[in-house]
């Protein structure tokens, strides 16, 4: 691993060959990457060229409060090229859990990088600002975390924040948030930012968002939020395997029940697939080879924002918005309903007795009426 | 004894409200019920394949259904409250006036607090909506959008149709589809509320003072004393003047 500072600049092609890939492999690794990004295969000729003419853009990948699952996730993205070449060899001028430098020399890397490509560099962001006590829960050389993270994004030509820490704070910003964890976009306002959500996120969903980045030099179509709609536009519900059972009203009980065992729908176990955005049903895990869902497992929505904080994960119960567990909407509601029928009994009796007067006239009236109908 | 009141029988409903009554029970019922089933689906026992089967899609499909038909509804009501007459006028609603405050402290003092006038004056009586029903409506209104725009929200990833993808930006303005799904279950809660004091109070009025409470949703007509017409019509002889030219014309 290198913080490169050679004047030289090299193409990502150039980088790909010189690393001992074939022309064969770079192609079918910009025919892949084409694929994940959501792109039409008529585009796979646009992002090999891309890769083969354009060079490469530093990045520069920050950690604050996190577990590095997500840097972990991205280097087992399924296809080498993605962690030989887009992170460890080419463009990775920073990160402190990958790169071979470390102390005064590391960060003296990231500020050259930082001062020669002004407004050149992506920022990648992993892990949340704790803004609390003036941000001393997170310290890196002595500079508290949002300190840091303002110098970086000053020079910045975009931000990736990647998984949940990044995007909405993930665990550590879980009630009562102790050390007042806050999202990038809520701390950078004038800079684009992406959002990759996920706990982590999807290996190859990085790669597609900083190869899109890299290769056509801008960001990819975001929804309203912000985030890649090439990933995050269906809900992991909407593109799971298991979706027939869920129409076909076949639902697991329990885990251990003959439902989970035929493979039913884990909807009533509390799987938060139909609440949750991912690419997880589609992409999948490790290579492709299953995801939580497909290992029995109920979607615990760690790419959604509160997902913590969001009800228990193996119960489907609605909770009444501002109220702890113990609110559950339909006991609330059973409870209520039941003091309002009292309530009304109570009020139709006493109705009949403070307006008897009223009643009993009307009734005679009505008596005296019937006995002298003519007619 | 006193003497029976003379009531003249006045069109208060009229069938663009009262279609939007019965439709909206009529989809309310099936949101509430399919509501449930979706929230919490029963645990069925068959042997036969999800290819085969269907239910919950059903549940579903009827929810949705239900929910486009509610909205539309909706949306025929709020037109009708400016071409429909005195009692569907959005004027009945409009809580900013003094007569309005003066009759909701009446409906407080007289039905809910259960009070009594120590002089019974008619004119106090409401003929359409009093004004804590037109509050209550108010407020249900805006629950029904407070629906509308939650409902819209979670089914916009589903649809590619343009009308509920108009409903998007909800789901990241509350945080999420789990506080969308949250909101609208609690809130459906209060529709089943309001419609128990509803069904309740309508019960109330027509028990306790006989104007066809009841049955004025249904041919749109309620009793009002003769005191309060002025140029009283005598609507018995139209009738039968009505008849004499029928039968004339033959």
């Amino acid at each position: 691993m290198t913080t490169k500072k050679e004047e030289k600049k090299e193409t990502y092609y150039d980088s790909i060959i010189k690393q001992g890939y074939s022309r064969r492999d770079f192609m079918k690794f910009a025919t892949y990457i084409t694929a994940y990004m959501g792109l039409e295969s008529t585009m796979v000729g646009q992002v090999a060229k891309a890769l083969e003419t354009t060079h490469r853009v530093p990045i520069i990948w920050e950690h604050f409060q996190e577990c590095t699952c997500c840097s972990e996730s991205f280097i087992r993205s399924d296809h080498p090229i993605v962690a030989d070449i887009i992170l460890d060899k080419v463009s990775l001028d920073y990160t402190m859990t990958l790169m071979a430098a470390s102390g005064h020399q590391a960060e003296a890397a990231k500020k050259a990088t930082m001062d020669k490509y002004k407004g050149e560099y992506i920022l990648c962001v992993e892990g949340s600002v704790p803004l609390g006590d003036d941000g001393n829960y997170c310290c890196i050389a002595g500079r508290s975390a949002k300190e840091i993270l303002l110098e970086a994004a000053e020079g910045a030509k975009a931000i990736i924040a990647w998984g949940s820490c990044a995007c909405n704070g993930c665990v550590q910003a879980a009630s009562p948030n102790p050390t007042n964890a806050t999202p990038i976009h809520k701390i950078i306002k004038n800079k684009p930012i992406i959002k990759v959500p996920g706990c982590p996120p999807i290996g190859e969903v990085m790669a597609g968002v900083v190869v899109h980045m890299v290769t056509f030099g801008r960001l990819p179509e975001l929804d309203r939020i912000g985030r890649p709609k090439a990933f995050y536009a269906k809900r992991v519900h909407d593109s799971c395997y298991r979706r027939p059972y869920y129409d076909a009203g076949l639902f697991a009980e329990t885990f251990d029940d003959q439902n989970a065992k035929n493979g039913y729908c884990l909807y009533k176990l509390g799987c938060k697939g139909p609440m949750t955005y991912n690419a997880c049903g589609t992409i999948k895990w490790n290579n492709g080879v299953s995801y939580p869902i497909q290992s029995g497992h109920g979607c615990i929505g760690c790419s959604e924002a509160n997902f913590w904080d969001n009800g228990p994960f193996y119960k489907r119960i609605a909770k009444v918005p501002g109220f702890n567990e113990e609110g559950l909407a339909d006991d609330i509601g059973k409870v209520a309903a039941g003091v309002i029928a009292g309530g009304l009994a109570v009020h139709a009796i006493a109705a009949n007795v403070s307006k008897r007067k009223e009643l009993k006239s009307r009734i005679d009236r009505g008596k005296a009426n019937e006995h002298n109908i003519d007619s | 004894m006193e003497k029976t009141r003379n009531f003249k029988r006045v069109y208060v409903w009229e069938i663009p409200v009262r279609i939007f009554h019965w439709i909206n029970v009529l989809a309310l019922i099936i949101l509430v019920l399919s509501g449930f089933l979706i929230a919490n689906p029963p645990a069925i026992l068959s042997s036969s394949e999800a290819t085969n089967l269907h239910s919950f899609g059903i549940v579903r499909f009827l929810h949705f259904t239900a929910a486009y038909i509610f909205f539309f509804i909706m949306i025929l009501r709020v037109y009708w409250a400016f071409v429909g007459n005195r009692f569907a006028s959005w004027r009945a609603f409009w809580p900013f006036t003094k007569k309005n405050w003066n009759n909701f402290w009446h409906v407080m003092k007289i039905d809910i607090m259960l009070m009594n006038d120590k002089e019974e004056d008619v004119t106090k009586i409401s003929i359409g909506h009093n004004s804590v029903a037109t509050l209550s409506y108010i407020v249900m209104f805006v629950l029904a959008l407070v629906q509308v725009c939650t409902g819209f929200a979670l089914y916009a990833d589903m649809s590619s149709w343009w009308l509920p993808k108009l409903f998007s930006w909800v789901t990241p303005l509350l945080g999420g589809d789990f506080m969308v799904r949250n909101i609208h279950h609690t809130a459906m809660w209060l529709f089943i509320f309001f419609a128990m004091v509803h069904i309740y109070l309508v019960f109330y009025h027509d028990w306790l003072e006989g104007r066809g409470e009841v049955s004025s949703m249904f041919g749109g007509y309620k009793f009002v004393s003769e005191e309060r017409i002025k140029h009283a019509h005598d609507e018995d002889e139209v009738e039968i003047k009505d008849d004499k030219e029928i039968v004339a014309a033959k």
